[in-house]
């Protein structure tokens, strides 16, 4: 017990001492009620659900029902059942497919619209310049549940009902002025000096755009792709709405709506959706996670 | 190239003038966005309005009856308690999310050993699609097999299972927890990123003029941290008051429309039950509710940019 605590006390305090916080007055055992109790609790609590689906998704259907005999917290013999029956009895992977791609064009596309749009705003500055920024930001606070219903009309007047369109088309509703608005906070970091050395050496607004602020930018484009990717991959409200049939259905809707039948609820397979649904979202996000940690305190630093 | 062509004629062509004109070049940049936004933003925004003051249908087209839908609304008791359940649910969620997620800012904003890996695990609720975790919150919720019950049965809280998603009051307390569970991330970590810009300059000095913990916090912290808090609750709220994943997932809005908000209702009316109008009317509904949101946003935006001693 002691040497446990002298080991943890020469791991926390040294930290504390170099960064010249002010962490040093204050003892490890009240640090330990509270900082790490409370850290521990959090973070039991936020992956719980994460780790029952995990579990859920390899036991076997007499282990999940029966509490009495299986200690219901872990898993005496893992089987990769419902992830076989997930991946080849049911249109899953055709889903998974919808989704990447419906998420990737809707991204494209987004992403396009916003560098031109934030540049104008940012850097070109032109009359009424301030007003569109603002405009972008209140579109932003405009939530997908009171678009819905007009949309859905639009998208069977165009003809758009359950195609990918109908999705990749909406979904730049929601990511373009979200990232207008991120990029906007990016292009704002670059020095205006650069711009002007440019102007000065005959480049046109087009150049600067492709060969200065661009290449200065890939941290806030990737940022902002990545946000953009990760908001179409959870849309549900406008996927639920547009798409009908089963073989355009996205992740979300298809798990909900396929998988759920009214008799009988196979948690297996639906636990094993919902992983398998997030795991292309959690891996994006852990390679990139600095940057969109950064990019979210960006957007509010400002 | 538009300099070179200057040089070479003495009137500039109509081309190389645009392209040095900044509200031609400011024009034909925003031109992507502002069509997107326009047509499938700012139209339907109109058309749902429009679509609140006609009795439309799916599949056939409404004509003008005035302010029926809203004179209908009005006497549905159902509509009523889904404006109150929206109210509870974004009132109390939001209430939550602020108290955890400041609390869990503050200890992230400790010197922690393996710091980058707890802020990319806690936001990870956030990250993965809320449908999907609704899922498997609804598998947690299960009547009979609830993970929740069995472990409280087995530490002898309770004799009975609880009907998490059955019972009106448990249903709503189960979907704000949920609701709650998902939202905290955002919160924490946005106010982590604001409590990072607060010079450390400060806390020491209030320490030496004999500041305890509390005072530190309610004197140093909290006024610098205003603004960025004004933000993200107006954001939290918002996304809290317009849900509709959580809920579609985990109830439909059962038992008894007791955890039917505005945004499921209209769902329900408008898509569901196929009356256009009735379910525009009720989106319609939300507008003011979002307006004061909005508001409340604006002027936490003014005080930031008065406080930091910005422009404008």
């Amino acid at each position: 017990m002691v040497m446990i605590k002298t080991a943890a006390t020469k791991k926390t305090k040294r930290p504390d001492i170099d960064e010249g916080g002010m962490g040093y007055l204050q003892s490890l055992p009240r640090r330990v009620v509270t900082v790490y109790l409370p850290l521990l609790v959090f973070v039991i609590v936020l992956l719980f659900p994460f780790y029952w689906m995990t579990i859920t998704a390899v036991k076997p259907n007499l282990e999940m029902t029966d509490y009495a005999q299986f200690n219901p917290f872990w898993v005496v013999h893992p089987t990769l059942e419902h992830i076989r029956y997930l991946l080849f009895e049911t249109s899953y992977p055709g889903w998974l497919l919808n989704t990447i791609m419906i998420s990737t064009a809707a991204t494209f596309l987004s992403l396009l619209a916003s560098v031109f749009a934030a540049y104008a705003i940012e850097r070109l500055r032109f009359s009424g310049a301030r007003q569109v920024g603002l405009g972008i930001f209140l579109a932003y606070l405009v939530p997908p549940s009171i678009l819905f219903i007009p949309l859905s009309v639009m998208v069977f007047n165009l003809g758009l009902y359950d195609t990918p369109f109908a999705l990749i088309l909406t979904y730049p509703t929601f990511l373009v002025p979200f990232c207008t608005w991120l990029l906007m906070g990016y292009f704002r970091s670059i020095p205006f000096e650069l711009e002007e050395c440019a102007l000065i050496d005959g480049a046109s607004r087009w150049q600067i755009l492709t060969k200065i602020v661009l290449p200065l930018s890939v941290p806030g484009l990737i940022s902002a792709g990545i946000f953009a990717f990760t908001l179409s991959w959870n849309e549900f409200i406008y996927a639920l709405t547009f798409i009908q049939s089963s073989e355009n259905k996205t992740v979300p809707v298809g798990v909900l709506t396929e998988l759920v039948r009214s008799d009988v609820y196979e948690w297996g397979a639906l636990m094993a959706g919902a992983l398998i649904g997030s795991l292309p979202v959690v891996v994006l996000y852990s390679f990139f996670v600095e940057h969109y940690v950064s990019s979210m305190t960006g957007a509010v630093k400002e | 190239m538009a300099v070179s062509s200057v040089a070479a004629q003495p009137r500039p062509s109509l081309l190389s003038r645009l392209s040095e004109s900044r509200n031609a070049l400011g024009f034909g940049f925003m031109l992507p966005a502002a069509v997107l936004l326009l047509v499938f933003l700012t139209y339907p925004l109109g058309l749902g309005v429009w679509l609140g003051f006609t009795d439309a249908r799916i599949g056939r087209s409404g004509i003008f009856i005035g302010i029926e839908n809203y004179q209908y609304l009005w006497n549905d008791s159902v509509f009523w308690l889904s404006v109150f359940n929206t109210l509870l649910y974004t009132i109390s969620a939001s209430i939550l999310k602020f108290a955890l997620g400041l609390w869990l800012a503050l200890i992230l904003n400790e010197n922690l050993p393996f710091k980058s890996f707890f802020r990319a695990v806690v936001l990870l609720p956030w990250v993965v699609p809320t449908v999907l975790s609704a899922i498997a919150f609804w598998w947690i919720y299960d009547s009979q097999f609830s993970i929740l019950s069995w472990a409280l049965q087995q530490m002898g809280l309770i004799d009975h299972r609880i009907n998490f998603l059955g019972d009106p009051t448990n249903a709503r307390a189960s979907v704000i927890a949920a609701n709650v569970w998902r939202g905290i991330p955002f919160v924490a970590i946005t106010l982590l990123a604001g409590l990072q810009t607060i010079p450390q300059s400060l806390y020491e000095a209030a320490t030496l003029d004999g500041a305890t913990r509390w005072q530190l916090f309610r004197y140093v912290t909290l006024p610098l941290l205003t603004p960025i808090i004004a933000i993200t609750m107006t954001f939290s709220v918002l996304f809290t008051f317009t849900d509709f994943q959580l809920i579609y997932v985990l109830t439909r809005g059962g038992p008894v429309n007791a955890t039917h908000l505005m945004a499921t209702l209209s769902f329900q009316r408008g898509i569901s039950g196929g009356q256009l109008g009735e379910g525009a009317a009720i989106a319609v509904a939300m507008i003011p509710f979002l307006l004061a949101a909005i508001l409340f946003s604006y002027f936490g935006l003014q005080r930031r940019k008065w406080q930091q001693g910005g422009r404008d």
